[in-house]
């Protein structure tokens, strides 16, 4: 019976052995994991404390000497510009998150509850907005509202017969709407979520009380989904004022300075580290604060409302009105996606934009000049996926061995990593680069204008959304699966490459392109730590807009919109739908 | 086959004890069930059988060798043991052959041989039609099968199986539980089987633990446990009862007017006069229309139906002996009726009773 059992290692034997023995036999029986526990400790002291430590302390330090001070923080906020930015930061975040808001609540309670139709479409439209890059939507509407060429300018000229403006993008308004455009599928999805979870018994008891529809939605439905709208709101407000790239290309023009063109001003010729460190306190201090209020705001568990599965959903009938929803989710989806994607892919292939479609007006030169003629373009393409690529792989495996170590409690204080991994979350990504480039842009490491800093930077930055997707993951994975696979012989290491590994396969594939994708268009992150050699897509395109030359920019955006595509297309091919937008 | 010895095993977590010094000894082949409500401690015991949990104090020894001790825990994949789990861990991404063989292949046994025991233990579970499906494509049942026949194809020196069948249905359950024990029979192989289901550890075991609250109560054959529970959770745990509070007088043993010798009861100690616990099975009360001649030294006592409940096999009636506040419950047999209200006598029958702590 015991015939297979002799071949395995016999188990070492008994108490009589020396203290000696004792010892070589409890080396014998440390797990490899403590080593690798170590190892992570190690890593993520390395991406995510130092660089923030080093942030603090630079702020607090002479530049020439390293002596102790306080000046860093007088110039930073000793004039009335820069304070003047940071309120604008504020007011800025209130405004595009309040229009956010209103654009995204109604459809995610139109797409959730009711019967509207084109809700596939709706989808897409969110999806399609969330995919656009920023600062490339800026730019479209710049084409779009710029006060005397933008095409919808020129239509109510030619309509009013008049040299009036109807909206003029380089303003305060328009920066504010350009950003909601953009950031209203974060207010969508979490409302949505929140939306889904209601019971349509929750509205039933509500009618039987005598509430007709409109009555039970704004007295039960919106009240229960209620932190989840304060809590989108204020995501959308730190995404605001953490944002580099539109308030960068629609704000300078318009002299609206904001605390992350200003960060930007400190980091030109001579760049003043200290005074940016000093002056980002404020961001890093609020979002900090703001992250804490909305995890509070949604840990109400009876707030929101938790019957989950239970409980038929039936949508609400909306007979004629289901129409006029359609109206405003097709108008969000023309506004945000459709105009500037369009008047981007115009001008990609124009002569000049300003000409509107004509056929003298067609042209390629410009995609040719970037693959064939422009010196950086297809060296920043090359840069941007091997960089994209090397932090989603360093971020998924990173988060994945932390994801495993914490939720399967193989190490005491293994919520340490968790948290580090985590706490690239409430940093953003600005404040991050300037901490990267504190600590590491100088000797000893001298990582300058090399690929290795801006992997280090992407990897911190993305840690958390690798994290969430690795923890879910895991999560869904019953340690017994290994546990099986451990009884029967095999060693942790050889369990989870073995069992765990291929059944998280989708999910951290997943998990990568989200990575990759994001990073592929990361901008506030790249634009302070790319040396000459190392400019990603998302900073060329940036230097394009300075230049002001949109054909050839429009180009350079319809080719990093393809890439993103057809990663988002492999995504959902081989993950699901709906990879992209679930809520971590 | 081998033997296995848990001395004192203990398990806490910060000041809350969930296993409190369990010695249990199973000899070489036996099948031993932990038996006990949710929470008493049944799966941490076996998880630290498995090596998944190392002790705070005590130790396991598998033939005479410590494999887990406080600070001493050897890797479960080194413990030559096999488990089955609640979930039955059945891997979704191997077919069954893969499930089966994984064990196997680990052993890095000769090709020939591992598909000539694969084979023989999937004909043995009746899955050899079904070897190159994946589990998804199983039934509950099935999946059961697979997850026994991993276990089992590696010859492990114990077998440990925590509440395998708890996911099944009624019916089916009771299929395995022979399934279980009959493989059990075929293999000999040392067994810890962890359940909540009484009926389960007795159609499966040669020996059962009781466990309440981290301690193991009692352990014996599963008969000697119905009739002679040692202790009033244990009387209480396995079947039904009347737990009686009587009094031990010199040589006789006196409750609500019944007297009788206390050397008819099993394990009374000699002389005192103090309080004692009895535990009445409820089949073992004879309920009379007329009162019983009584014999061999057995009690009898009028009383009164006061509740009744027809269960189909059996009346459940519920009877106030005269001039006491005890209410008994009594079993009889579907065409003993007797009216609530009615007057009936008591007979006990002192062999069947057990003294308990």
């Amino acid at each position: 019976m015991n015939d297979t059992a002799a071949a395995l290692p016999k188990p070492v034997a008994g108490q009589a052995e020396g203290r000696r023995g004792g010892l070589l036999r409890r080396l014998r029986y440390v797990e490899p994991v403590t080593l690798l526990w170590l190892l992570l400790v190690l890593v993520l002291l390395f991406l995510v404390a130092a660089p923030l430590l080093k942030l603090f302390s630079v702020s607090f330090q002479a530049q020439e000497t390293g002596t102790f001070t306080l000046s860093n923080y007088a110039t930073a906020y000793g004039r009335a510009r820069y304070l003047d930015a940071l309120v604008n930061s504020l007011t800025l975040g209130l405004a595009s998150a309040a229009i956010a808001v209103l654009l995204a609540v109604p459809m995610a309670w139109a797409v959730s509850r009711t019967d509207m139709p084109g809700k596939g479409f709706t989808w897409a439209v969110v999806l399609g907005a969330f995919i656009m890059p920023p600062y490339l939507g800026a730019v479209g509407w710049i084409l779009l509202a710029g006060p005397n060429s933008g095409f919808v300018n020129r239509f109510w000229q030619w309509l009013t017969s008049s040299e009036g403006t109807l909206f003029n993008v380089y303003s305060f308004e328009g920066l504010a709407l350009v950003i909601a455009l953009h950031s209203f599928p974060l207010v969508f999805i979490f409302v949505k979520a929140a939306l889904d979870l209601v019971s349509s018994e929750m509205e039933d008891a509500a009618n039987i009380l005598g509430a007709g529809t409109w009555t039970a939605m704004r007295k039960v439905t919106l009240p229960l989904v209620w932190p989840s709208i304060l809590g989108s709101f204020i995501i959308v407000f730190l995404e605001t004022i953490a944002l580099f790239g539109t308030p960068a290309i629609l704000g300078i023009p318009a002299r609206i300075n904001v605390v992350t063109t200003q960060l930007w001003q400190f980091f030109e010729y001579p760049v003043r580290v200290e005074v940016a460190a000093a002056y980002a306190m404020p961001l890093l201090l609020v979002t900090i604060g703001l992250i804490a209020v909305q995890k509070l705001l949604l840990a109400r568990k009876g707030f929101v409302s938790q019957t989950g599965k239970g409980g038929e959903r039936r949508m609400i009938r909306l007979g004629p009105w289901r129409w006029a929803m359609f109206g405003w989710c097709a108008l969000v989806g023309a506004l945000s996606v459709a105009m500037p994607l369009l008047v981007l892919l115009q001008a990609s292939f124009a002569k000049a934009w300003g000409r509107g479609i004509s056929l003298d007006n067609l042209t390629l030169r410009n995609y040719h000049l970037l693959i064939f003629e422009h010196e950086m373009a297809m060296t920043s393409i090359w840069n941007t996926i091997w960089f994209s690529a090397a932090a989603a792989t360093a971020a998924v495996l990173i988060a994945l061995l932390v994801a495993y170590i914490v939720n399967r409690r193989l190490m005491p204080f293994g919520e340490v990593l968790g948290f580090l991994a985590m706490a690239p979350f409430v940093i953003p990504g600005i404040v991050m680069a300037i901490g990267f480039y504190a600590a590491y842009a100088s000797p000893p490491l001298a990582l300058y204008g090399t690929a290795a800093l801006i992997i280090f930077a992407f990897t911190a930055r993305f840690l958390p959304i690798a994290y969430a997707n690795s923890s879910a993951a895991i999560r869904a994975v019953h340690p017994e699966m290994e546990e099986a696979a451990r009884i029967l012989g095999s060693g942790r290491l050889q369990a989870v490459s073995r069992i765990t590994a291929p059944l998280l396969r989708k999910a951290l594939l997943g998990g990568w392109l989200i990575v990759f994708i994001v990073a592929s268009r990361e901008l506030s992150a790249a634009i302070f730590l790319v040396g000459p050699r190392t400019r990603t897509m998302a900073v060329l395109l940036y230097d394009l807009s300075e230049a002001g030359n949109f054909e050839v920019l429009a180009a350079f955006g319809g080719l990093l919109l393809l890439i993103t595509l057809v990663l988002v297309g492999i995504g959902m091919k081989l993950v699901g739908r709906d990879f992209m937008l679930r809520r971590m | 086959m081998s033997r296995l010895v848990l001395r004192g095993l203990t398990k806490a977590y910060g000041k809350l004890t969930v296993v409190d010094g369990v010695d249990l000894t199973l000899a070489a082949g036996e099948f031993v069930s932990l038996l006990g409500p949710s929470g008493c401690g049944k799966t941490t015991t076996l998880r630290m059988l498995a090596g998944f949990v190392e002790p705070t104090a005590g130790s396991i020894e598998l033939d005479g060798k410590v494999i887990s001790a406080p600070g001493l825990v050897m890797p479960p994949e080194r413990r030559q043991m096999s488990m089955i789990f609640q979930s039955y861990a059945i891997w979704p991404n191997m077919t069954v052959a893969e499930n089966v063989a994984f064990g196997l292949k680990l052993r890095k046994l000769p090709a020939e041989e591992v598909r000539r025991r694969l084979w023989e233990i999937l004909e043995v579970v009746q899955l050899g039609h079904l070897a190159e499906r994946y589990p998804a494509e199983l039934s509950g049942g099935q999946q059961q099968r697979v997850a026994l026949a991993r276990a089992i194809v590696v010859k492990p020196a114990v077998l440990l199986l925590d509440e395998p069948l708890s996911n099944l249905d009624a019916s089916l359950r009771e299929e395995m539980r022979f399934e279980i024990r009959r493989l059990h029979d075929e293999f000999r192989i040392t067994t810890v089987y962890v359940t909540h289901d009484q009926a389960e550890a007795m159609a499966t075991s040669d020996r059962i633990a009781v466990m309440n609250a981290g301690r193991i109560e009692q352990v014996d054959a599963p008969h000697l446990l119905y009739t002679r529970p040692k202790t009033r959770f244990v009387a209480g745990f396995i079947g039904r009862t009347n737990l009686v509070e009587a009094r031990l007088e010199g040589s006789e043993i006196g409750f609500d007017g019944c007297r009788m010798q206390m050397g008819q009861i099993n394990g009374v100690p000699q002389g005192g006069s103090r309080p004692i616990l009895l535990s009445i099975r409820p089949q073992s009360i004879g309920l009379h229309r007329v009162r019983p001649a009584g014999g061999e030294g057995r009690p009898v006592t009028p009383g009164t139906v006061v509740q009744r409940v027809f269960l189909g096999e059996s009346w459940d009636y519920v009877v106030m002996p005269q001039g006491s506040g005890l209410r008994l419950r009594v079993t009889a047999p579907p065409l003993q009726v007797h009216e609530v209200g009615e007057a009936v006598w008591l007979e006990f029958d002192p062999r069947q009773m057990a003294l308990v702590e």
